[in-house]
């Protein structure tokens, strides 16, 4: 599940590569898809065959959150995401590295990815500062983008098989985090539920919102039409 | 190819092998000195020991297995490839029958590991090394210390991005030189 929702989010990071508002922009998102495609990696690697995981798998067989599938929208909706996602990340990494009920390999993991992810965290956080303390463009977009990924939010906190963790206290370290950032950033935390019947889920029943499809077309195709090839 | 030798390499010949294998992204250090290579095994089985494993080629006597550890800087560091065929090629050169590469995860790997020979030779390079990290909890320590540019050696320098070339590095400016130059950035 984890490893799905960085697989996913790295490839949408990804996307940006070649089009971002400015080339230290490009790399540093090309730098951090890379960073959550080492994740996945380690995490798919534990399980099973990396390749087959990425690749062969059938839409309803990934339990990323839709969270991370949503299309980049303009940058501040992917800065948004980013925020939702990168704050989220750390608390969790933070939370597992320190657990001793979680499995090792895991607690490895989180302990390297915690570092990396602090780095993620800070780079949409001090974006969501200068768009949404910026002009009125930006505090517009930004505004948009925090309101529209809000609702897929909801799935952020929902245990995770295997890993015995305090959920609601990582929701609330997660939202006094967002709110002090939003103050900062002179913005406000969307009102409207994140989780209740009226929002976005099921990402972690292998349910997918509509561009998903075509994200796994793109990133799938080429391994599927060649299938074994190697360079 | 494993050359024929009439006398097995000893543990010190083994050791200096793996320990000059350079970094494929920051070719001016060892991975020694990046502090990525963290434990080498050297291991002689004897007849009595499973011949499974053992190339037909070499000579009993001979067999020489050599075990070694890296860490990545980066989960997602592309380079870690690299690494494991150049130390397999470095230790099957100088000897070693058989080679297995393992990547450890734990304990993290951080800036602190680059060692004082590889910080000069980083800046030599015009790359800033690292500061020390003082193993802050929870990510990137404050901005108090300068980092000087390697050109110049002024401390005038501006941070244009955290991420830069590789995974590792960020992007600074030096505003007496105007020079942009990459820094290894703590972790």
């Amino acid at each position: 599940m984890l490893g799905d929702d960085a697989l996913i989010l790295s490839h949408r990071l990804a996307e940006w590569t070649g089009h971002a508002p400015a080339l230290e922009e490009d790399v540093a998102l090309a730098n951090i898809s890379l960073d959550l495609l080492g994740q996945a990696r380690t995490l798919f690697s534990l399980v099973g065959n990396e390749d087959e995981l990425a690749f062969l798998r059938e839409e309803r067989a990934f339990h990323n959150i839709q969270l991370v599938e949503q299309p980049n929208g303009d940058f501040a909706h992917t800065i948004a995401r980013q925020l939702y996602f990168s704050v989220a990340q750390e608390i969790r990494w933070t939370a597992v590295a320190g657990s001793p009920d979680c499995p090792t390999p895991i607690r490895e993991l989180a302990a390297k990815a915690v570092k990396e992810t602090a780095y993620h965290r800070d780079h949409a956080w001090e974006w969501t500062l200068r768009l949404g303390d910026g002009t009125d463009e930006s505090r517009t977009r930004m505004r948009r983008g925090i309101e529209v990924m809000w609702r897929h939010t909801g799935e952020l906190f929902v245990p995770i098989p295997g890993l015995p963790l305090d959920e609601p206290a990582l929701r609330a370290q997660w939202l006094t985090a967002l709110e002090t950032v939003l103050a900062a950033a002179t913005l406000t935390l969307p009102e409207g539920p994140d989780a209740d019947a009226w929002t976005a889920g099921g990402g972690r029943q292998g349910v997918h919102t509509e561009s998903f499809g075509f994200l796994l077309a793109e990133m799938q195709h080429l391994h599927r039409s060649h299938p074994g090839a190697t360079w | 190819m494993v050359t024929p030798r009439t006398a097995p390499p000893d543990d010190a010949t083994l050791r200096a092998a793996a320990a000059t294998v350079p970094d494929p992204e920051l070719p001016v250090l060892t991975l020694a000195e990046l502090g990525v290579l963290r434990e080498l095994r050297i291991d002689r089985p004897t007849d009595q020991d499973d011949t499974s494993s053992h190339p037909p080629d070499a000579p009993p006597a001979a067999r020489v297995r050599v075990r070694v550890d890296i860490t990545p800087t980066y989960t997602g560091c592309p380079a870690l490839e690299t690494m494991a065929t150049d130390l397999e090629t470095a230790l099957r050169q100088a000897g070693a029958t058989e080679v297995t590469v393992r990547t450890v995860l734990s304990p993290a790997w951080s800036t602190d590991d680059i060692t004082v020979e590889g910080r000069h030779k980083l800046s030599a390079a015009g790359i800033a090394p690292p500061r020390p990290t003082g193993h802050a909890e929870g990510g990137p320590v404050g901005l108090t210390l300068t980092i000087r540019c390697p050109r110049c050696g002024s401390t005038d320098t501006t941070l244009l991005s955290r991420f830069s070339s590789t995974a590792c590095k960020a992007l600074r400016r030096c505003d007496t030189c105007r020079e942009p130059f990459d820094h290894v950035k703590e972790l």
